[in-house]
């Protein structure tokens, strides 16, 4: 049997990865509390009246962040107000049951709730736009419309920031991936606790930024919370589940390489003369974006012109495209007369 | 020799989408969690054995914990499974 690190003379019943100690339930729970209060404080993220929406997906990383953030705005003061956003992509079978998830966490910490649907914002549910684009290129309308219906949330909402649930693990992932994509934008972005796109914008905040995933599990299981642990039914993204086993193999070995990966990706100095995105607001639908129109907006009119690929490939050919079928329909109305 | 199983997080949907089991093991024998791993491979694993088992261990991002207890504080692999054991595997890879 081993003994708590913490000398207070229970039973450990965990490894840390991150510190390799051995703790007990009790210390356990201190410390991951105390590490998050930490990063909360020292990054500040958050002022007292403040208005926070939490990204809830039902999944294991929002439903510890509701949880830890109820406890330690009780427990610190912070004076927030937190309320539940989610989104419903429109996925039979697999946000019906996450959402159900969400509610029960809605009932358990009795935070108000913000369900916003795809086909309320959009028109299409991502069981029709699998319909007419396939398994392939479903992710790229799911993310962009995804990140865009939070800034919409939020704003109904009227909050002052929105907290996601992002941990230690998917940052690392991140970071991996931007480098080998050569994605400098979102390299420089990622590691960022909090972001401001512009200053109408409502800033997104990380309070698990450094909370690794096997303590964020670990800690659920410990206290019980329910959570929802399905992958989306739809084609994995498979690029990132090589980078995430990538990072499990390499963690195996050497389990700081999360936390030296996003301190890398911290250190990196960015040359100036790399092109940063000038944020503005989408002509069409008015949200924060850093093209014309957003890329929610293109993904959107292709969907609508019956043309879906449009946003997926180059603006050039996206151009292209929609030329051609203005073209089609000119000639379609001269031979009608 | 009686032991108790479960899954978590996902890591049900490899056997069967059971979460609990009773199990009846070979009592003749000393079975460590290296054993143990073989005989869930052969006889309890419904879904593909690269989603579970790497090499003769499971795959990273899958949790084992025995009496509540992290594996990695108990010898991993090395760990002679005791009478009445409760053995868990949870999945750290599905969903956020
Ligand atoms: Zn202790
Ligand atoms: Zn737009």
């Amino acid at each position: 049997m081993v003994l708590c690190k913490a000398n207070c003379g229970n039973k450990a019943i965990l490894k840390r990865p991150k510190t390799g100690d051995a703790l007990c339930k009790e210390c356990f729970f201190t410390a991951f509390e105390c590490e998050i209060h930490e990063t909360i404080t020292k990054g500040q993220l958050f002022k007292s009246g403040d208005k926070v929406a939490i990204g809830a997906s039902g999944g294991k990383d929002s439903t510890v962040l509701a949880y830890v953030l109820k406890l330690l705005n009780e427990r610190y003061k912070y004076n927030l107000k937190i309320v539940l956003l989610s989104i419903d992509e429109g996925i039979t079978g697999y946000r019906d049951d996450s959402l159900e998830t969400v509610k029960k966490n809605r009932d358990d910490y009795g935070m108000e709730l913000k369900i916003l649907s795809y086909e309320e914002l959009y028109g299409w549910t991502m069981d029709k736009v699998v319909s007419v684009i396939g398994k392939t290129n479903n992710c790229t309308f799911c993310g962009v419309f995804r990140r865009q219906a939070l800034d919409r949330g939020a704003k109904m909402l009227e909050v002052d920031c929105v907290a996601t649930g992002h941990n230690a693990d998917d940052i690392a992932e991140t970071v991996l991936m931007n480098i080998l994509r050569g994605d400098m934008v979102r390299l420089r972005r990622c590691t960022k606790i909090k972001t401001h796109s512009n200053e109408d914008a409502i800033p997104r905040v990380k309070p698990l930024k450094y909370t690794y995933e096997k303590e964020i599990v670990m800690y659920a299981h410990f206290k019980k919370l329910v959570y929802f642990s399905t992958e989306c039914i739809f084609a994995p993204n498979a690029y990132r589940g090589h980078a995430r086993m990538f990072l499990k193999d390499l963690e195996k070995i050497r389990p700081s390489v999360i936390m030296d990966i996003i301190h890398s990706g911290e250190q990196i100095q960015f040359k100036e003369n790399i092109k940063k995105p000038v944020l503005d607001i989408c002509q069409t639908c008015g949200f924060v974006s850093s093209c014309q129109p957003c890329k929610a907006c293109v993904l959107l009119e292709g969907l609508n012109r019956g043309l879906p690929k449009l946003g997926i490939g180059k603006k050039s050919k996206g151009e292209r495209m929609i030329a051609q079928q203005n073209l089609e329909r000119i000639h379609r109305v001269k031979n009608d007369f | 020799m009686e032991i108790k199983l479960d899954f978590g997080g996902g890591a049900e949907v490899l056997f069967d989408n059971i979460k609990k089991r009773d199990l009846t093991l070979d009592s003749s024998k000393k079975w460590t969690i290296r054993t143990f791993l073989q005989y869930m491979k052969e006889n309890l694993l419904t879904d593909r054995e690269e989603l579970f088992l790497q090499g003769e261990c499971v795959r990273p991002g899958i949790l084992v914990l025995i009496n509540d207890t992290d594996w990695e504080l108990l010898g991993e692999l090395d760990y002679e499974i005791q009478p009445n054991d409760n053995i868990s595997f949870i999945s750290t890879l599905h969903g956020g």
